[in-house]
């Protein structure tokens, strides 16, 4: 347990400097959902060379480490293609209506104080745990 | 050149910190959100540990520039909208039920299987869907 925790601490010190260093180097903030969404909605097409790229080191430094260190990275995403759907759909719409999700509102925006992340940080954690309790514990569903 | 090999290097720092730090497994991100069960803090310690570099970042942006060039982000704003309220229910709720949210959605696209992959695209379906509902919203708001 207090392992996963160091791993934890340590592996968010990474994040916050990958999104320092975005910051400060491009004068962005680093959010995932606005980073993809700009390039789904063609909103960010001014900026896609960027959002492709950092992109691409997203997916391809966990791919890299995975190869380099024979680590095999486990997730265990819901096998029902309507949990997904779903589920994916909600994420989508959710954190373009809000304008930012776990990295923009929580990393980027608590880091500076912001009244919109800290807000939005509250609900979608509160409305994940409310869902979390409805869907495994009432219904019984995840 | 400068700007996409800094764009490049913070998604590979990005995901790196995502791997390291466990967040691509869902079963985490769901412990978290499992508040009533058997809860998993680790991703506060995460979040904790984020949020150091970046406030520390947030103070040097003062009196600067970014490298590349351009300005820094307006100054953060207290405006709660209808927008940011529903949003951040709804992303909620898919967060829970995949345990999932958009960097580490991407961050374990190479090892997540087909389910990443429907993940993925759905999420990128909704984003698609955004813009017309922040249409619809923003006109009701002008409405009332």
């Amino acid at each position: 347990m207090q392992a996963e925790w160091i791993m934890g601490l340590a592996g968010g010190l990474v994040i916050g400097l990958a999104g320092a260093l975005y910051l400060l180097g491009t004068g962005r903030i680093m959010g995932a959902s606005g980073i993809i969404g700009g390039l789904v909605d063609g909103s960010g097409r001014a900026t896609a060379l960027d959002r492709v790229l950092f992109l691409t080191g997203l997916i391809g430094a966990p791919f890299l480490l995975s190869l380099t260190f024979g680590l095999t990275p486990t997730t265990h995403a819901s096998s029902a293609p309507v949990v997904l759907i779903l589920a994916g759909l909600l994420v989508g719409i959710g954190t373009r209506l809000a304008n930012g999700c776990t990295s923009g509102h929580g990393v980027c925006g608590i880091s500076r104080l912001s009244p919109r992340g800290i807000l939005a940080t509250l609900i979608y954690i509160g409305a994940g745990v409310a869902a979390m309790s409805l869907l495994r514990h009432v219904w019984g569903i995840i | 050149m400068l700007r996409p090999l800094l764009s490049l290097l913070s998604g590979g720092l990005f995901g790196a910190g995502l791997l390291l730090s466990g967040m691509t497994d869902t079963t985490r991100v769901q412990g978290w959100l499992d508040l009533f069960g058997a809860w998993d803090p680790t991703l506060a310690f995460v979040m904790g540990g984020a949020l150091v570099p970046m406030a520390v970042a947030w103070r040097m942006t003062r009196g600067r520039s970014p490298l590349t060039g351009g300005s820094f982000p307006a100054p953060a704003k207290a405006d709660f909208d209808r927008r940011l309220i529903l949003g951040s229910v709804l992303f909620g709720f898919g967060w829970a039920m995949a345990g999932l949210c958009p960097g580490p959605a991407m961050a374990s696209l190479s090892f997540g299987g087909w389910q990443g992959l429907v993940f993925a695209a759905a999420m990128a379906l909704g984003m698609l869907i955004a813009p017309q509902l922040r249409l619809v919203l923003d006109r009701d708001t002008a409405k009332a």
